[in-house]
């Protein structure tokens, strides 16, 4: 066991040179957002984006200091959002797969085909976006954020159904009707204390689609009030002053670091999720796994 | 139901019954107006749109709407894109995910490995907003990374990337492996550390060499996932990732003509020319081979081994 060929040493030294070189891959341009956004405006335009610049500014975050308003309602929207959505998803997930891990209920089985079916087929994007402005209008308003696409899929219910069914011991349900328990009460106090591991998972790649989405807005939301950090950042890559159009402050265009601004707000959106990720990794990973095993 | 219940000979408890369709109301009404309501929408794509009637009861006219589509001419370069993107996706995704799989788990320092693995996987953290940006950071014209300190060093010019077409099948490429390797290096990596570690012990004692044992027993056992990993992609050969081909080329209409698909088309249609007949037909089009290919790839897939058949 012990001994090793080289042919194994060549590989352990090819398989690190490989994964240092893709790690710095991934890690690179995160790197030159960072030092763009700490960058001066003049340099920018001589020099350009630099991963190591000569000097270091903190004109951009200076400004959106002083535009913090903006910044924190968008902020405070994708908060907002990701929460209020997490919570909901997970609560109408949880207790759709509860019942339909339930078979002796009568129309479980059709019901559950129901829930299927739209992740073969469905309306298209045209036809959810005439649906969502003419039948049930969600244009501006926090709705527009959370409903459209996100609250429940049949992926997230046949993950946590699977779950509660194979998982949680029959034994403890049965033994919850025995004592009188009904299904709201088993639901609660037995199955969700129980189903945590999943939750979590299930959570979590919730929240990361939350906290990353911004097609919801580009379809739905044009009141700027409403903007989420990532629509907001969208828009400022649209246009690198929209901040100071938007803004009641006198600022003169010529004045604002328009360069550094934009990858600032860059790095003001990814920070929390930089900061959470290495804890939750291991849920994300699971998370990715078990989408393989039926997705 | 009652028909059921009978020959089951089963007792109905009405209030259990009851109470678990109460608790299946707010999943169901969400189906409903996020699922099959859309579906309905979908005759939209076949009527005459007058908007005095509302878009949902102007009447119909047939495959008109699917006529203008194909007539107009820009769905032949839309589908080419569209197409032809997703199979380099697939190819070189696979090949490169397996490979960095297979690299990874010869590796056994665990401290090194874990910080690979989280780095490698950071990136499909990423919007593709943020992505867009860092994107800009290495290819703006004026500001760019690669224009103001490798291009113009070298060359005394600088390149418009985002006003010429020729680099856009690559970038577009490499973005795209830049954020999905992570993820689908962790796909298979679970696959590899399930297959025994009796095989490999074996091969050994028989003085298999690595490369021998990579070739004759991790590539053969990972290829039922391959296949099943190429066909879920197939199936979805006519939808793109949106955010990839409508943030990273920042909608610059001089590269449309290589970096448009039928995603970026339908929104562009709805959106900002507001054709809503052209770009529901577009879109009910898209669904409708969906879902073919994905009926007809599940068949396949339970020919080939049932167990790895979606439904």
């Amino acid at each position: 066991m012990g001994v090793k060929s080289t042919q194994d040493k060549i590989f352990i030294v090819a398989g690190h040179i490989v994964m240092i070189l893709l790690s710095v891959c991934a890690l690179a341009p995160f790197w030159l957002m960072v030092t763009s956004s700490l960058m001066d405006n003049a340099t920018i335009l001589t020099e350009g984006y630099s991963f190591f610049p000569k000097t270091i500014s903190t004109d951009a975050y200076a400004y959106i200091m002083k535009e913090w308003q903006q910044i924190a309602r968008a902020y405070g929207v994708t908060v907002l959002v990701t929460v209020a959505g997490t919570i909901l998803s997970l609560i109408m997930v949880s207790m759709t797969a509860y019942i339909l891990s339930q078979e002796d209920i009568p129309g479980v089985k059709i019901i559950f085909i129901l829930v299927l079916i739209p992740m073969l087929f469905n309306g298209g994007i045209v036809s959810s976006y005439i649906i969502y402005t003419n039948v049930v209008d969600v244009r501006d308003t926090l709705f527009a954020l959370l409903v459209p696409n996100l609250m429940l899929n049949g992926f997230n219910v046949i993950l946590v159904r699977n779950y509660m069914k194979h998982s949680v011991p029959m034994e403890l349900q049965e033994a919850a009707q025995i004592d009188g328990a009904g299904l709201l009460y088993t639901f609660l106090r037995i199955m969700m204390p129980l189903s945590k591991p999943i939750m979590a998972t299930v959570g979590l790649l919730t929240a990361i689609a939350y906290w990353n989405d911004w097609t919801n807005g580009l379809y739905f939301v044009n009141d700027s009030r409403l903007y989420s950090i990532q629509l907001l950042l969208n828009q400022i890559n649209n246009s690198a002053t929209f901040l100071a159009s938007h803004s009641e402050l006198n600022i003169a265009k010529a004045d604002i670091p328009t360069g550094a601004v934009r990858m600032a707000v860059a790095v003001i959106a990814i920070l929390p999720i930089a900061i959470a990720y290495p804890f939750f990794q291991k849920y994300f990973e699971s998370g990715i796994t078990m989408g393989a095993v039926k997705g | 139901m009652s028909i059921l219940t009978k020959k089951k000979g089963k007792h109905i408890r009405w209030g259990r019954v009851i109470m678990a369709y109460i608790m299946l109301l707010p999943g169901l009404l969400y189906l409903l107006i996020n699922n099959y309501l859309p579906m309905y929408g979908i005759t939209i794509a076949f009527r005459q749109l007058d908007f005095k009637k509302g878009i949902l009861k102007s009447p119909f006219c047939g495959l008109k709407n699917f006529k203008f589509l194909f007539v107009s001419g820009s769905l032949g370069p839309i589908m080419r894109n569209t197409i032809l993107y997703n199979l380099v996706f697939m190819v070189l995704g696979t090949i490169f995910a397996i490979a960095v799989a297979i690299l990874f788990n010869e590796l056994q320092n665990k401290v090194a490995k874990k910080f690979y693995q989280t780095s490698i996987l950071f990136p499909y953290l990423m919007s593709m907003v943020v992505v867009s940006s860092l994107v800009f950071n290495f290819l703006s014209a004026d500001s760019g990374f690669i224009n103001n300190s490798i291009i113009e060093p070298l060359t005394g010019n600088t390149i418009s990337f985002y006003q010429e077409k020729k680099w856009w099948p690559f970038i577009l490429t490499i973005v795209y492996l830049w954020k999905g390797i992570g993820f689908s290096m962790v796909l298979y990596l679970s696959t590899i550390l399930g297959i025994s570690k009796d095989y490999y012990e074996a091969a050994r004692v028989d003085g298999a060499t690595k490369w021998q044992q990579i070739t004759n027993i991790t590539l053969p056992l990972l290829k039922p996932m391959v296949i099943t990993m190429s066909i879920l992609n197939i199936s979805k050969i006519c939808t793109s990732d949106f955010g990839l081909f409508y943030q990273v080329p920042r909608n610059s209409g001089a590269i449309y003509s290589v970096t448009q698909t039928l995603d970026t088309y339908v929104y562009n249609a709805l959106m900002n020319q507001n054709n809503i007949s052209m770009s529901s037909a577009a879109s009910v089009m898209q669904a409708f081979i969906g879902f073919v290919l994905v009926i007809g790839s599940n068949m396949i897939i339970r020919r080939i081994s049932a167990e790895d058949a979606i439904f």
